[in-house]
């Protein structure tokens, strides 16, 4: 059986969308069943398919999976997105990892109240200014390559570059100083399917507004 | 080269326990730098080894890794506690994520500002009792076997130990319902390693009271 995976989350892009980057660098169709209410998401839960009553959740290969970074690691590893051995892999989940620290940040600003977001947003500039992208521009100047790990595409790169255009969101001249992170931008930009999915009506998540925002808190009720 | 790990972090159990459990779960013995001073961290970012300023750090086979999970993950891979395929990882990662999120609720409340305290320690309670216990409870009993996964010893049931002498540590009632966990803390507590790691005089660190870690804070400056 090889069914398309099935996504349920909400139609955002919250804690879903670095798997749904993850897919579209891979070239992996998938579905999503879009949670729209409070019951929506209750009923997954009293169906006992959500192991720690959270979602996401994927339905792969027989599994339902929950936690992103289960199924992102998953992914990677049946898409040959985790580097050729136990080195390889270390480098990039190392990378990835540093990323989520942030991205986890990205996620929840949006929810934060007036002056505490504003707040957040100076310091995830800051962060990425100082901390990350110039950890991951060393990284380039010190090999080369036109990748982060083993000279191929790997998920730490479509982390990156997904990063990337979050943090533009925020300060449009953020790359400034980094022109192998601008480089590497482009490059994974013209991918074809990743082209495709940065192309109005793909399954890109917009930004999130005020109108996402009050249906996310109905939703989980929060 | 092939010399022992050296972790690197404060003497203190924080998010460089997990790894000392796993180390010491699979047999391997490691050395640690602790710091102790602002000073020794400091000099650990100047000379690079940290990629994003930040520990744990783990010195292994040549490479300077940081990020909690990218040590644990080439821990668990290197010495076959990760599963004996990418289904297997799934359902590791699934659960590990799963245990870790609970965990770092748990660790939480001790450094949580005192008018938040009652309510996330009674949101812990909660979670504990009515979400995390029994999915794997559930687990235990789907398939009546020792270990969570593949019928053998891998990283989450190491993983799901820690956290479970942490609850009992916090509050020892809210494991009376749970006939399989307790079991299994027994078993898993009686392997060799895993005993000698509970014995007195082991690299096991304590608990820290809110007093401890207010003061390391001071010193720190975090």
């Amino acid at each position: 059986m090889a069914e398309k995976p099935l996504f349920h989350y909400d139609e955002a892009r919250g804690r879903m969308e670095s798997v749904r980057w993850l897919l579209a660098a891979a070239g992996v169709e998938y579905e999503e069943k879009f949670i729209h209410t409070n019951e929506d998401l209750e009923k997954l839960r009293s169906d006992g398919v959500l192991m720690f009553q959270q979602v996401p959740m994927v339905e792969v290969d027989g599994m339902k999976l929950v936690q992103t970074r289960a199924i992102m690691n998953y992914f990677s590893s049946k898409y040959n997105l985790y580097g050729k051995d136990m080195k390889e892999r270390a480098l990039i989940d190392m990378y990835s990892e540093g990323l989520a620290d942030l991205n986890e940040m990205f996620i929840l600003y949006p929810f934060d109240p007036p002056g505490v977001k504003e707040a957040n947003i100076a310091l995830m500039k800051e962060k990425a200014t100082n901390r990350y992208f110039p950890a991951f521009e060393k990284v380039f100047e010190s090999h080369g390559q036109d990748y982060l790990v083993g000279n191929k595409l790997s998920k730490a790169d479509v982390h990156l570059v997904e990063m990337i255009y979050n943090m533009e969101e925020l300060d449009t001249n953020i790359l400034a100083n980094f022109p192998l992170l601008q480089a590497l931008k482009t490059r994974i930009s013209d991918m074809p399917t990743i082209k495709k999915f940065l192309q109005p009506g793909s399954q890109r998540q917009p930004p999130v507004d005020e109108k996402s925002i009050q249906k996310t808190r109905k939703i989980f009720k929060f | 080269m092939s010399g022992k790990p050296v972790l690197h972090y404060f003497n203190a159990r924080g998010r460089m326990e997990c790894i000392r459990w796993l180390l010491a779960a699979a047999g391997v013995e490691f050395e640690e730098k602790l710091i102790q001073s602002p000073e020794d961290l400091e000099k650990l970012k100047k000379d690079g080894n940290l990629m994003f300023d930040q520990v744990p750090m783990v010195e292994i086979d040549g490479m300077k890794l940081a990020q909690t999970r990218a040590i644990l993950n080439y821990i668990a891979t290197k010495y076959d506690l990760y599963g004996k395929d990418m289904k297997e990882r799934a359902l590791i990662d699934m659960y590990s994520e799963g245990i870790l999120d609970l965990t770092e609720m748990i660790i939480q409340l001790v450094i949580c500002p005192p008018d938040q305290r009652e309510a996330k320690t009674a949101l812990a309670k909660d979670r504990t009792k009515n979400r995390y216990l029994p999915a794997f409870e559930k687990v235990l009993k789907s398939h009546g076997q020792d270990y969570l996964v593949g019928n053998r010893l891998t990283r989450v049931d190491i993983h799901l130990l820690e956290l479970l002498l942490y609850v009992e540590e916090f509050d020892a009632s809210l494991l009376t319902s749970f006939p399989l966990l307790k079991a299994f803390k027994s078993r898993i507590s009686s392997l060799p390693n895993v005993k000698k790691f509970l014995q007195p005089g082991s690299q096991r660190k304590p608990a820290m009271d809110a007093k401890q870690i207010e003061e390391a804070r001071k010193v720190f400056k975090f």
